[in-house]
């Protein structure tokens, strides 16, 4: 729209090289931490300790993805433990909030608006970390078990809502004809309601399926053995211990000297992300679908 | 019959007849009532000395001496000044920059340029905090931070980021605002081109020139979304990005004076010193001075704008 009054108008000229500067530059900006790790990933591990990380090093190995390779052993377990709860989380989140979302969107369902507030009053006031970790640790005994970082990011108002909101637009007739033919609200819901909800399944799936990924903060309260650590708490743990003996087996005899720490760091925290950035131009539509759609108001 | 019982018995009969929409709604009750409802008493540990053989409920009642404590020692003070400031920075530069990088998207015709771009700005978001440690270790570390090796090339000394308190409330909003960028860019980006379109043609028919454009329609345009996202962040200026600030300071306690928020106190005196009270009353604190300012953000909405208030 605004596209097609420049051909009217030649004014703005340096205005607007101006801004394919400044936005180029915020751009790199954001790529350049990106760059910078995967430059350091690759670098010598005598380079790093003379000269520190650099941009454009000035010899090149892929000796920190050798050693990663060939320890891989703990490195595949968080993987492994990462996709569990990612997959596990995504879809059994999907499948309950598509189901709230469709009956609150009912416009026959008399509590609908007591069941919103019900569910809107969570994100204004809690209880707090002290009785959640009390509950979860005391009550719920999943102290070091997988379903501590499954469970609590299972749903959210915000996502039920959205949900709602786009099964509202379905004409309400799409259901009445299905319900005269004789299908029950759960066979509308699953074989007519969801197949039309593609696109808020997909934002939402996404952004379960992100924080599921990212996902650290669950670990850390509440996972003890190394071999339910996800990914990123693994990574963490890595990091803030300046350890990479982590990565290594028990009993694999390794000299500590040989070891080129800084680079298998940066390398392990590239093979991490490397999943988002190889999706990232696939799904990144959905995100800035659903962020439109979801944005002032929950 | 009285009322209840109607209620009751009008509730029982839709139970039988909608009991399908019912178990579908289930899951969802059964979550928010475990993990939200049931935590919410819960909070009363904030009033005892907490002792785990004795449950919640079982301990002595202190009343106020955990409140008292903090208020003594100047602790609560610091982390809601730091949680309070940090929020204020963060809303005000993050905003800037969005609005500014959106007008900016939104007078660029070249679609690929666009495309890229967006896509690169809001790469940061898709990446999770702990990655954000690691890019602060890399750039910030003494021995082979990029920083320093950069510093050292140009024939300076290194700098010493990890003990300079003062540095870091810069380095913390910088990262926050690279992560956070792209995702109100496009939402600012949105309302522009969603609005604007028509008054953009009429704009151009009346000759108005670029500089003009900008300052007499886009600005008014994006005023309502920015003041409503100002003032929802207002809403909540007392939650803390934990994950940001353990992520890049982690446990250096060096730099509390200056980073310490109330979220990343919560978490030490819990899963440092097993302080369950103390982390609780700072925790009871926030809940309740967060539920005011939502409130009081949500009566300045309805008074400015009804039909975009949360309640």
């Amino acid at each position: 729209m605004i596209a097609n009054y420049y051909k009217k108008n030649k004014d703005g000229f340096i205005m607007r090289i101006l801004f394919y500067i400044v936005i180029t530059l915020f751009a790199l900006l954001c790529l350049f931490p990106f760059l910078l790790m995967i430059a350091s990933s690759f670098m010598n591990e005598k380079e790093i300790v003379s000269e520190g990380f650099k941009l454009i090093p000035n010899d090149i190995t892929t000796s920190a993805y050798e050693f990663l390779f060939k320890n891989s052993k703990k490195l595949f377990s968080a993987y492994t433990v990462t996709i569990f709860i990612t997959i596990v989380g995504t879809a059994f989140g999907l499948f309950f909030m598509s189901m709230a979302g469709y009956v609150l969107s009912r416009s026959d369902f008399k509590y609908r608006n007591v069941i919103s507030f019900f569910i809107y009053f969570t994100t204004l006031f809690s209880g707090g970390l002290v009785p959640s970790y009390i509950l979860m640790v005391s009550f719920l005994g999943l102290k070091d078990n997988v379903l501590a970082m499954i469970l609590p990011s299972l749903m959210s108002a915000w996502s039920i809502f959205l949900m709602r909101n786009f099964m509202k637009s379905i004409p309400d007739s799409l259901y009445e004809s299905a319900a005269i033919d004789g299908a029950g609200d759960f066979r509308i819901y699953w074989q007519i309601y969801m197949p039309l909800s593609t696109p808020s399944l997909a934002t939402i799936g996404l952004f379960l399926a992100l924080g599921y990924w990212n996902e650290w903060y669950n670990a850390m309260l509440y996972i003890q053995s190394q071999n339910k650590f996800p990914l990123q708490f693994f990574l963490q743990k890595i990091v803030s211990q300046a350890n990479v003996q982590l990565l290594v087996q028990q009993g694999a005899v390794i000299n500590n000297m040989d070891l080129p720490s800084e680079s298998i760091k940066m390398a392990t925290a590239v093979v991490a992300i490397g999943p988002i950035i190889l999706l990232y131009p696939f799904v990144q539509k959905y995100f800035i679908s659903g962020l439109t759609v979801g944005a002032v108001k929950g | 019959m009285t009322k209840i019982q109607t209620h009751f018995k009008s509730f029982s009969h839709e139970l039988v007849r909608k009991r399908v929409l019912f178990l579908m709604l289930l899951p969802t009750i059964i979550f928010f009532i475990v993990f939200s409802y049931i935590p919410m008493p819960g909070a009363y540990v904030a009033f005892v000395d907490y002792n785990i053989n004795k449950g919640i409920f079982g301990s002595n009642f202190i009343g106020l001496k955990n409140f008292e404590f903090l208020a003594k020692t100047g602790q609560l003070w610091t982390i809601t000044k730091n949680t309070l400031l940090y929020n204020l920075a963060f809303l005000l530069v993050g905003n800037l920059t969005q609005i500014v990088l959106a007008i900016m998207l939104s007078e660029i015709k070249c679609k690929w340029f666009k495309k890229i771009t967006q896509s690169v700005i809001l790469l940061p978001y898709f990446i999770s905090m702990v990655i954000v440690g690691y890019f602060a270790y890399n750039l910030f570390n003494y021995d082979f931070g990029f920083i320093n090796s950069l510093l050292n090339s140009l024939g300076f000394e290194s700098h010493q980021f990890y003990s300079d308190q003062g540095i870091w409330k810069y380095i913390i909003v910088a990262f926050k605002v690279w992560n956070g960028t792209g995702y109100g860019m496009i939402i600012y980006l949105a309302t522009i081109t969603g609005i604007g379109g028509d008054i953009y043609e009429a704009a151009a028919l009346d000759g108005a020139r670029a500089t003009q454009r900008i300052r007499y329609i886009t600005l008014p345009l994006l005023k309502p979304t920015a003041i409503l996202l100002l003032l929802f962040g207002l809403g909540g200026i007392l939650k803390g990005s934990f994950d940001l600030f353990y992520n890049i300071i982690g446990n250096n306690s060096l730099l509390y004076a200056q980073t310490d928020i109330i979220d990343t106190y919560v978490f030490r005196s819990l899963m440092g010193q097993f302080n369950f009270s103390l982390s609780a009353a700072v925790g009871f604190y926030q809940s309740l001075f967060g539920l005011f300012f939502v409130l009081t953000v949500n009566l300045i909405v309805k008074k400015i704008e009804p039909e975009y208030a949360l309640f």
